[in-house]
Order: C-alpha cells, then structure tokens, then sequence
C-alpha cells in the first residue's frame, strides 16, 4: 500500500520517536553511568556521555561480594564473584522454568483441546480463575508450603509456582484445537499409540506455540522479581536481580555500583528478547486470542 | 471412554501436579488460614472472622487500599490511551519501523524491574538527578524535590515508572488488533469520504473491542501487582504516602510475621480484583 504521507502522519511519526527516545533513556543512562567515574555519577549537570570510560563499577561490584561457584552433594567450588554465580543461578532457574513449563503445557494443553473426559470444564475455569487472580495473593501460604517440603532458599521454590501457572496451558491449548481431528482420527486407526500420535502430529503443529511459550517463560522467569525475593535469602541462591537488589541496600547511593550490576542483570535478556523477539510478540497475540 | 479417561489424565498429570500443589492449593490455603491467627513458630490459632474485622478498622489498610486504587485509576487509563495512540500511530509505518518502535516500548519490561528501578531511583536522586536538573534548566521547578521522599510526589514518580513499563505488552496487542481489522471496511469508508477519525472510531475502535477489554484487565491486574518498585524504592514512604496493600501484605508476612492476617488482606485483594474484572467484562459485553 503506498500511500502519500500526509502532515499527520510525518507529525505523529516525529512524536512517536521522542516519545521513544524517552523510553530508551533509562537504559541508556544505565550503560554510561556504569562506566562512568565516581566524580561525573554524582555530577550535578548530568555527563550525558562519559568523558572517560572506566571498569571501576564492575571491578567493585566482582569485588564487593564472593560466592562459590557451586555446591554439590557437599562438595564446594571454587570462590568467584558472586555476581557471575547469580547469572548461573538465573539462568538454571530461566532454563528449568522454561523447560518443565514446555512439556507440562504442551501436555495438558494438547488433553484439554482434544480429549473429552469427566472434570473438563470443571478444571477449565479453574484454569481461567487462576488466571485472572494476582500471584501474589499466594505469597503467604507458597512460603509456608515450600519450607515445609524442605525447598525455601532453593531455587526450585522459584521455579515451581511459574510451572504451575497455567499461562502455558491455556496458550497450547489454543494451538492444539488447530490440529484437524480426522489427523487424530487416521493416526488411531493405523493404531499409532497415544503418545505416538502426540508426538508425531500433534507436537510438530504446535511449535511456533511451544517456541513463543518458550521465551516468554524465560523472560518471565528472569524477570521474576517478586518470587525470587521472598524465596531466595542466602547469598549463593540468589539469581542476578534479588543480587542487584541486595546490593541496593548495603551501598544506597553508589549509583555507579548498582549500574554496573543492573547493566549485567539487563544485557542478557536484552540480547535474548532481539533475538526471538518474533515468537515473543506471537506469543503475547496468540495468548490474548481468546482472554 | 474408561480408556480416553486415563489417557487424558494421564497427559493432564505432570501440569496438575504443579498447578494443584502450589497455585491451587496455596489459594485454598489463602482463604483458610485469613480464619487463623497465623505466625512462625507455633500453631495456628482459630479465630473466625477477627482478621477480617481488624482490617475495617487498620488505617493504614484503608491507606493502603485508597493508595492501590489512585494507581489503578491513574496508570490504567493512561496506558490503555497511550498504548492506542501509539498503535495506530506506528502501524501505518514500513514494516521495519513498526517492529522497531514496537522493540524500544517493549524495552523497559524486557530490562526487568530491578534495574530500571535501580536507574530511576538515580534519576530521581535529590542532589544529582537529571530530574531535578532538567527541571530547574527549564525553569519548572525553582528548587531541587526530593521525588521519592516527600509525600506530595511520591506516589506520582512511582505511577509515572509503572507505566513506562506497562505499555509494551498493550502495544503489541493494539498493532496486532488494527492489522486484524477488516481492510475492505476501512476502504469503504474511505471511498465514501469519511475523514481519519471518523474511519478510526467508527470503524476500526468497535473491531477492536475485545482487544481493549483485554488489556484493560491484563492492566489492572499490573497495576495491583506492582511491587517491585515500591519495595525497591519508597518502602511504602514516605509517611505510607505510596504502601498499597500489595506492598502491605508483603510488610505483614516478612516483617510482622502475620501470616493469617496478611492472608485475609490476600482474599480481599483477590475479590477487588475478580469484582473489577468482572464488571469490564460486562461491559465489554454490553458493547458487543
């Protein structure tokens, strides 16, 4: 459609950019002012581009805190910065999320489209309900549950509630009532087993939905602020944010410190969100389809 | 049908372990312990509905509850309009130009909240932040503000960054929502002479209604939630100037170890929340 740019438009495309100039500042302010010295930080004109670039941020934050690098079954690693242990931490608990919430999705979304059985719509608004309330209303009792079974401060206690969260379903399960019944239908009578047809038909037509279920997990569970916090408290649990934020509280006002860590917390999930940025705006879509 | 019954469970198993032990259960337990008198340490003690009546009469929860519904009622509408305007403005661009605006306002969720509340903790600094400096520069404000620490101001910095990072989400759906609508109406009605805004809200703004009702609920249910900020930030200062119940349930359970009582805050969130939704459906209904 090539159509003559009128006044209106070439107005509102000069608005839409400085509008989004202004949202890309933060970020920007965040990278300069980890490089920035301690001088020009606390400078009262701001230094909008550093006048020289120094690694002092980083080598305080490397220095500030220490952690293993692992531990396991008794054993302990060596000491590292307890920075890099906290991007290890969060990208076991990204990965695991992402991973166990795949399968188990895939699974019950598949169940939920394509199966009648008893207790269907029953455990479908279930799901919805779920759905529509704040996490956070189960923060009391999910702390309670997860000390009782041994696995508060681990990063399973984090990992667990975002499986649970029927996002995932409720996505697959609107990619899988695509697949053709009478796909279903030939697969049993050349006698292909239930998980036969699972995963010869059924998996290889809800790939772009496990693909976009897939990153969204992940940056979900990066950015899982909430969870992290009231279950993670020793110092090599910690993922990168709930470090970053445990920074924040010893040294209040070291901006340059909590810039450095914030641009290590912030860079990887950068990086990923461009990369599969495509299935995640498919994902945000396609799980609005039917809200 | 026995079979079909057992291989449906069978696939519904591993979700519904994690679904029912640790989101279905735990709400449960929400709405069972709010009867206790519930702490670390020792048993829980039965006693009906006194959480619920101490709660009409804790000030700071009404604070707290008045404070979450200025969020609400300020960063909804202002995200939903924002969002729209921005939809429709960059989804008559080239194709490139759209995804890359669409990337720039999703940014600031993507980043995560701890570190874009960490930068906007700086920039709201007292001494050296760029607020106080651009806004002296251009003459808006005559001395420094402490943003974060004086009650007349608190509350708006915190809503200001809560919408900056809820407006992603609510775009991709909006551009989405307008590439949907029906292209032959909008020639229609543009070969019959009808002017921009015409075309927009009497053709494109009923189409996209579900959309809209969608993220008016995905907006409010952000805007209850939002936590992160206000813990990292103001801790519910200065003078409970910015404590929402989200943040108050959080100081019951971590600082005054008062399980079932924050647990009945829990339930009362849990009906505003069902209640609000409830009506924008009907609503959104009612327009259809």
């Amino acid at each position: 459609m090539t159509k003559k740019k009128s006044p209106y438009d070439i107005a509102s495309f000069i608005l839409v950019a400085l509008v989004a100039i202004l949202f890309t500042f933060p970020l920007y302010w965040i990278i300069t002012g980890s490089f920035k010295t301690k001088a020009e930080i606390m400078s009262v004109t701001p230094i909008w581009w550093p006048s020289e670039w120094v690694m002092d941020n980083y080598n305080r934050l490397m220095e500030k805190r220490k952690a293993p690098l692992f531990e396991f079954l008794g054993m302990t690693g060596p000491t590292i910065p307890a920075a890099f242990r906290w991007l290890i931490n969060t990208v076991f608990m990204s990965v695991a999320s992402m991973v166990i919430t795949c399968i188990t999705a895939a699974l019950a979304g598949y169940a939920l489209a394509k199966k009648r059985f008893i207790g269907r719509t029953v455990l479908f608004s279930l799901i919805v309900c779920a759905m529509a309330l704040p996490k956070q209303v189960i923060l009391i009792p999910l702390i309670r549950e997860m000390s009782s079974i041994g696995l508060y401060d681990t990063l399973w206690a984090t990992i667990i509630p975002i499986v649970g969260w029927p996002f995932g379903v409720f996505l697959l399960k609107q990619f899988s009532e695509g697949v053709p019944g009478e796909m279903l239908e030939a697969a049993c009578v050349d006698g292909a087993g239930e998980i036969r047809t699972f995963v010869d038909i059924v998996l290889p037509m809800i790939k772009p939905g496990i693909g976009a279920l897939a990153i969204f997990t992940f940056i979900n569970s990066w950015n899982d602020y909430f969870m992290q916090l009231i279950m993670l408290t020793s110092n090599s649990q910690l993922t990168i944010s709930l470090g970053i934020a445990t920074m924040q509280a010893e040294n209040s006002t070291d901006y340059g410190l909590l810039m450095a860590g914030s641009a290590l917390a912030a860079f990887p999930i950068i990086t990923i969100f461009l990369v599969f940025q495509k299935y995640f705006t498919k994902g945000i879509t396609l799980g609005a389809v039917k809200g | 049908m026995i079979k079909e019954n057992i291989a449906s469970y069978l696939f519904l198993l591993p979700f519904l372990v994690f679904f029912i032990g640790f989101v279905a259960y735990p709400m449960f337990m929400c709405l069972f312990t709010s009867l206790f008198d519930a702490t670390m340490g020792r048993e829980d003690i039965f006693i009906g509905f006194q959480n619920y009546s101490e709660l009409f009469h804790d000030d700071v929860f009404w604070i707290a509850l008045k404070n979450t519904l200025v969020i609400v009622l300020v960063s909804v509408p202002v995200t939903c309009a924002f969002s729209l305007w921005t939809a429709n403005s960059i989804c008559k661009m080239h194709v490139v130009a759209t995804s890359a605006f669409r990337c720039i306002f999703y940014l600031p969720v993507v980043t995560g909240s701890v570190a874009v509340t960490m930068v906007w903790k700086w920039m709201f600094n007292n001494y050296y932040g760029i607020f106080n400096y651009v806004g002296t520069a251009v003459g808006a404000i005559d001395k420094n503000i402490n943003w974060l620490g004086d009650e007349r101001f608190a509350l708006g910095c915190i809503i200001l960054i809560l919408i900056t990072t809820s407006v992603g989400q609510p775009i991709v759906l909006y551009v989405s929502a307008l590439d949907n609508v029906d292209k032959s109406l909008v020639e229609a009605a543009e070969v019959d002479g009808a002017t921009h805004s015409q075309t927009f809200w009497q053709i494109k703004w009923p189409q996209m209604m579900p959309t809209t009702l969608y993220i008016l609920v995905i907006t409010t249910i952000n805007s209850f939630q939002c936590f992160a900020l206000i813990q990292l930030l103001t801790s519910g200062g200065p003078n409970n100037s910015t404590m929402t119940i989200m943040y108050y349930i959080y100081y019951n359970a971590f600082k005054l170890y008062r399980y079932g009582y924050g647990n009945a805050m829990g339930v009362i969130l849990a009906l505003i929340i069902a209640l609000l939704s409830a009506v924008q459906f009907k609503l959104g209904q009612e327009k259809d």
